[in-house]
């Protein structure tokens, strides 16, 4: 099909904004806002996350004990009013609920920071090599191959020796490998979406690809992205946890909600609160995160008005 | 046709034997990990000794107790200057295969274990006997050389470089299994596979599924074998000790080889007279850096020995009831009756502090130059606690302690180049005798970490170990233990405990400080 | 088609040697070495093991060694296993992996799909809500939670199933640690279908559909569910590889043999031959997975075909 120019013009304008792209943001901005403030379960799980972020961090000011020293007479003791254990003790005799506290803090960090760092790689790399294909996106998916080749453990082993012990490090490490499948699944969307009409009208308008990437093809993989990302999470910190295990977490005394759980695994049965605490905040947190990224992706869909 | 009866009739009778030994006695032990072989000279770990231990056996062997009985060999003789030992064989020993065990089988094994190509980490072990250690390392290339001699095909004839008055215990050690020459030199390296091995125990490997587990069967060969009770048994590869007592409890394992500590409580309640708790011949211990500041003062870690509250660490933190350590041999060891021990063991814990922070302040460590200290251990629970725990017993001092925990390969790593202040270490006794504990602390000995250094101790060591009265010998270890603990070589901590799970069903389970439990003395009931 | 898949395979061959020959320096700049251990061994001992393994060699020959050997075929010796070398660990091993794996694996995608569809179909509604916070469980808690779990309640109190060990391979062994292996992938496959399918459904030619009288299930299965997989099916390649390579807790908690371990154990154990061999091994499986990946892309979106 040959357009004139003209023509063509006015279709582009069309597509944009028949795709909900329109220039104003702002209230495309609004209006998904609007659109989240309906979805019950999203805001109940705002709040969810805000207070738990709230009491992770404020919360052990308000406590009377702290996250590393041990209270000699209170080893393994189950939760007790009376000596401000309120979530018992672990087998150090260390404070559980100021344990918890600090965890969620350290969980809560590792995921914003490692997803962060997987989404803006992910997102960058899949859709540049879903969008200019061919050879590029052949060497591009050869590299995610060679990545996903490598036993990730060893690229941990080898962060922690050449840099040195670093909870930041880690934070950064697991993110950087985190965003392969991230990739994948941008690069085929992108694959999809490149041959779609308001795509090629942009194309054919003469708008460079770098903006085409941007503006038009990575606003409309927020749907995936913001799905996949919610998914990130908590395979985050059950890596985190797993790297714990194996000795490559935080260190003590510090500690995070997946390395508590972990612990408390082995002791289910004879002091079930060193389990079932952590679990509580661990879910609460990974569940309202999942229904904030649905509320999410079903308020900035641009199909969906 | 005749093939193929030949191979039916076989299949058949494989049947047979299968559904028999469905209805045999037969063990399941959790063995936690897997072997690295089946080849008795090319292992280094107790879950492979508990295999090995089976279906092999060297001239001298283990009862219940692990006290040294006479196995392949039926006697023996020690010359009057302690340096040579004739072996006579039993009477119709035989390999699963039915050729006779002979004094040349054993001579074949020890000249395999030192041969320097063969590359066998426990060689050392077997050092005492004469020329060993020159030809493992290659300098003398004659194996004949060696000084262990086949006199005839029922007497041997081995030859010490000194006298060694634990050399027979030496000899219950897997280096010291003979292998069939017969096979290994038709086969190579081969020999050890399923369906070819052969071996001289009582019992035989049958099945190995890497990963999953070892089967064992009775061997009719033995000379004991009519004296079994278990037919065979199923070696469990599994490192989760939690999914392990899960399956113990499931019914499916009858042994378990460890537990977790904190089940222990439960199990005492849920499980009355299943856990087996009893003391074992090795040392958890700190190693401490003589040789870098601030450290290198005797003071500093005088101060961090004492403050270390051992009385909590075994009933508390772990929560076993390991026995606090105040010696650096543990007692019970053979050869030696009470260890020495540290000046200051029956203090009151609070007087130990108040001394400790007196050492520290003399060493010039107080509230304007606190104490910063890294303390290394290597990635588990248990090291974790305990490390927690004396980290905050060592804060009062004013000591701030930086926790850093590594993987195995990179602590040891560390630890052998000296790069470490404070650090966990722990040994286990490869024979039971004072010297192979007292040996970690002489100069220039790969295991010393600290780099701790002290000529008169070396030169009591040595002395010790060429003295053939063994009460002097004793007198000699222990003015070098006195010294050791007079200077804070190291931190003691506690003595290790065995810990088994043994199934009501079981009788014959001994406990012993080697926690060696061969299945020959066990029986079940159904 | 055939000869571009050909094509894509003989492509890999170059990245894999670039792979092989980074890792095999890159282990080598680990601190520890493989006879690190809680006993140290006296250096002569060192020595003859360092021979016996050609360590003693600078390391440019120990990588040409390596690499002759592997144009032969042979993965070389694994330090963790004196009896089996690397080839014969990972094939003795394989079959107990692919089993557990395709079991999960597809056990995964059906209750994924399935869940996943209803959801979109009854969006924020009861069915979407109980569903998705059930299938949540498996994504949220690490497996190692949750295969202890499964072995008290179904092992242990109700005592319907064996709580470890492969046994004879008949299906009770292995329904604990299928479903372990499968919730965290169900789950994310069924977030990733529903997600993707309310977008579709939400699209002309499905509205038109609908506008026409179609029912809410025809619809579904005749036109949406062939362009709703497009997403899942970037997922299922990914999914696939964690699945097929075995899961070091799952091996460890069931006491299952299986490859799993090796890719966390030989790193840990610095057993330099076991690395290699189980890196070549995954960028091969890989390669083969993202082969099948892209055939289903183009099958699914002609668009992609074109290309």
């Amino acid at each position: 099909m040959i357009l004139n120019p003209a023509k063509r013009e006015l279709l582009a304008a069309e597509l944009l904004e028949a795709e909900g792209l329109s220039p104003e943001g702002r209230s495309l901005t609004k209006d998904a806002m609007r659109r989240l403030c309906r979805n019950k379960a999203a805001v109940v799980s705002i709040v969810v996350l805000v207070l738990l972020i709230l009491v992770a961090f404020l919360g052990p000011y308000f406590i009377p004990h702290n996250y590393e020293d041990p209270d000699w007479a209170a080893f393994r003791a189950p939760p007790s009013w009376e000596d401000g254990h309120y979530f018992g003790t672990d087998p150090n005799g260390r404070d559980l609920l100021a344990r918890v506290l600090y965890g969620t803090r350290v969980s809560l960090a590792v995921a914003f920071v490692a997803t962060l760092v997987s989404v803006v790689i992910g997102v960058l790399y899949g859709a540049i090599s879903g969008y200019f294909g061919g050879r590029l996106d052949s060497i591009m998916m050869r590299f995610v191959d060679i990545m996903y080749a490598l036993p990730y453990i060893l690229f941990v082993i080898l962060l922690m020796v050449i840099f040195g012990r670093n909870v930041y490090l880690l934070f950064a490490a697991i993110g950087a490998l985190e965003w392969l499948t991230m990739a994948r699944i941008v690069r085929g969307q992108t694959l999809s979406l490149k041959h779609r009409e308001f795509v090629e009208a942009a194309r054919a308008s003469g708008q460079k690809p770098l903006k085409i990437i941007t503006k038009h093809i990575i606003p409309n993989l927020v749907g995936p992205v913001v799905i996949f990302a919610a998914l990130t999470v908590p395979e985050i910190i059950a890596t985190e946890s797993f790297l714990s295990y194996l000795g490559f977490g935080v260190q003590e005394p510090l500690t995070s909600l997946g390395t508590l759980i972990a612990e408390g695994t082995d002791a289910m049965e004879s002091m079930p609160w060193l389990l079932a605490f952590p679990a509580v905040f661990l879910v609460s947190l990974l569940l309202s995160l999942l229904f904030i990224g649905d509320g999410l992706r079903d308020a900035f869909d641009p199909k969906d008005r | 046709m005749y093939h193929f009866s030949k191979k039916f009739l076989a299949t058949a009778m494989f049947g047979a034997l299968l559904a028999c030994s469905a209805h045999a006695a037969t063990i399941n032990i959790h063995n936690g990990g897997d072997p690295q072989s089946l080849d008795p000279q090319k292992l280094s770990g107790d879950w492979e000794n508990r295999i090995a231990g089976d279906i092999f056996e060297g001239l001298v062997t283990e009862d219940a107790k692990v006290n040294p009985i006479p196995g392949q060999a039926e006697s023996w003789t020690i010359s009057d200057d302690g340096l040579v030992y004739t072996f006579k064989l039993r009477d119709g020993i035989k390999w699963s295969d039915g050729q006779p065990v002979t004094a040349g089988d054993f001579v074949f094994a020890f000249q395999r274990l030192m041969d320097p190509k063969a590359a066998a980490d426990y060689a050392y072990l077997q050092y005492t006997i004469k020329n060993a250690e020159k030809i493992n390392k290659g300098e003398i290339a004659d194996a004949s050389q060696l000084g262990v001699k086949a006199i005839d095909d029922k007497t041997l004839e081995i030859t010490l470089e000194n006298p060694t008055p634990y050399f027979i215990n030496s000899l219950m050690h897997y280096t010291a299994y003979p292998v069939p020459k017969h096979l290994v030199e038709a086969k190579g390296a081969d020999w050890v596979k399923i369906g070819t091995i052969v071996t001289n125990g009582p019992y035989k490997p049958v099945e190995w599924v890497p990963g999953s587990h070892v089967t064992t069967a009775k061997n009719d060969q033995y000379y004991g074998a009519a004296n079994l009770k278990i037919d065979g048994a199923k070696f469990f590869v599994l490192e989760d000790q939690e999914a392990a007592l899960k399956r113990y409890r499931a019914g499916e394992f009858d042994i378990l080889t460890d537990f977790p500590t904190d089940q222990y409580e439960w199990m005492k309640k849920n499980l009355p007279g299943q856990a087996h708790v009893a003391p074992f011949s090795g040392l958890y211990y700190y190693v401490i850096n003589s040789q870098t500041e601030p450290t290198k003062d005797k003071r500093v870690r005088q101060a961090l020995s004492m403050a270390i509250n051992r009385e909590v660490i075994g009933p508390q933190i772990l929560g076993t009831g390991e026995l606090p350590a105040y010696s650096w041999v543990p007692p019970g060891t053979a050869n030696y009756d009470e260890p020495s021990y540290v000046s200051w063991k029956d203090e009151p814990y609070k007087q130990k502090v108040e001394e400790a922070k007196k050492l520290l302040t003399e060493a010039g460590f107080g509230p304007s130059k606190p104490l910063t200290l890294q303390l290394k251990y290597n990635t588990n629970d248990n090291h974790k606690r305990i490390a927690v725990a004396i980290a905050a017993m060592w804060k009062p001092l004013g000591v701030n302690v930086e926790l850093v925990n590594a993987e195995t390969k990179v602590h040891y790593d560390q630890l052998q180049r000296g790069d470490v202040q404070v650090g966990r270490a722990g040994w286990l006794a490869d024979y039971n005798d004072p010297d192979n504990f007292l040996n970690l602390l002489v100069t220039g000995v790969p295991m010393n970490y600290g780099r701790w250094s002290n000529a008169e101790y070396d030169k009591l060591i040595k002395d010790g170990n060429l003295e053939k009265d063994l009460k002097k010998r004793a007198e000699l270890f222990k003015q070098a233990e006195k010294i050791a603990l007079d200077d804070s070589a190291a931190l003691p901590i506690y003595y290790y405990v065995s810990k088994n799970v043994v199934s009501p069903k079981i009788s014959g389970f001994e406990d012993n400080v080697q926690d060696i439990h061969r299945t020959r003395w066990l029986s079940i009931k159904e | 088609m055939l000869s571009y898949a050909f094509r894509r395979l003989l492509s890999t061959i170059p990245v894999l040697w670039i792979a092989v020959t980074a890792c095999f320096f890159v282990l080598r700049l680990a601190p520890g070495g493989p006879f690190d251990g809680e006993r140290s061994l006296p250096p002569a001992i060192l020595q003859n093991l360092a021979a016996h393994y050609n360590l003693d060699k600078p390391l440019i020959q120990q990588y040409l060694y390596y690499v002759g050997d592997l144009l032969r075929g042979d993965l070389g010796p694994s330090f963790s296993s004196e009896d089996f070398n690397v080839a014969q660990q990972i094939m003795i091993g394989l079959p107990y992996t692919f089993t557990l794996g395709m079991t999960a694996f597809a056990l995964a995608i059906i209750i994924g799909v399935a869940v996943g569809c209803l959801g979109a179909l009854y969006q924020n509604k009861m069915p979407d809500y109980v569903l998705g916070a059930m299938i949540l469980v498996g994504v949220v808690f690490p497996n190692f939670l949750i295969a202890p779990i499964l072995q008290l309640v179904f092992g242990i109190q109700l005592a319907w199933l064996p709580v470890g060990g492969w046994g004879d391979g008949s299906l009770k062994y292995l329904v604990l640690p299928v479903v372990v292996m499968a919730l965290p992938h169900a789950g994310r496959i069924s977030r990733i279908t529903r997600g993707s399918m309310i977008e579709v459904m939400n699209q002309n030619f499905i509205r038109t559909a609908k506008a026409k009288g179609i029912g809410p299930r025809l619809t579904v299965m005749r036109h949406a569910l062939k362009p709703a997989m497009m997403p899942v099916v970037s997922y299922l390649g990914p999914a696939a590889s964690y699945l097929l390579t075995g899961s070091l807790v799952v091996e460890s908690i069931f006491g299952l043999p299986g490859i799993g371990r090796y890719f966390i154990n030989a790193a840990l154990n610095r057993d330099y031959g076991m690395v290699l061999g189980t890196v070549i091994f995954y960028m091969v499986l890989i390669v083969f997975l993202n082969l099948i990946v892209d055939i289903a892309y183009a099958w699914l979106d002609p668009k992609v075909r074109n290309r």
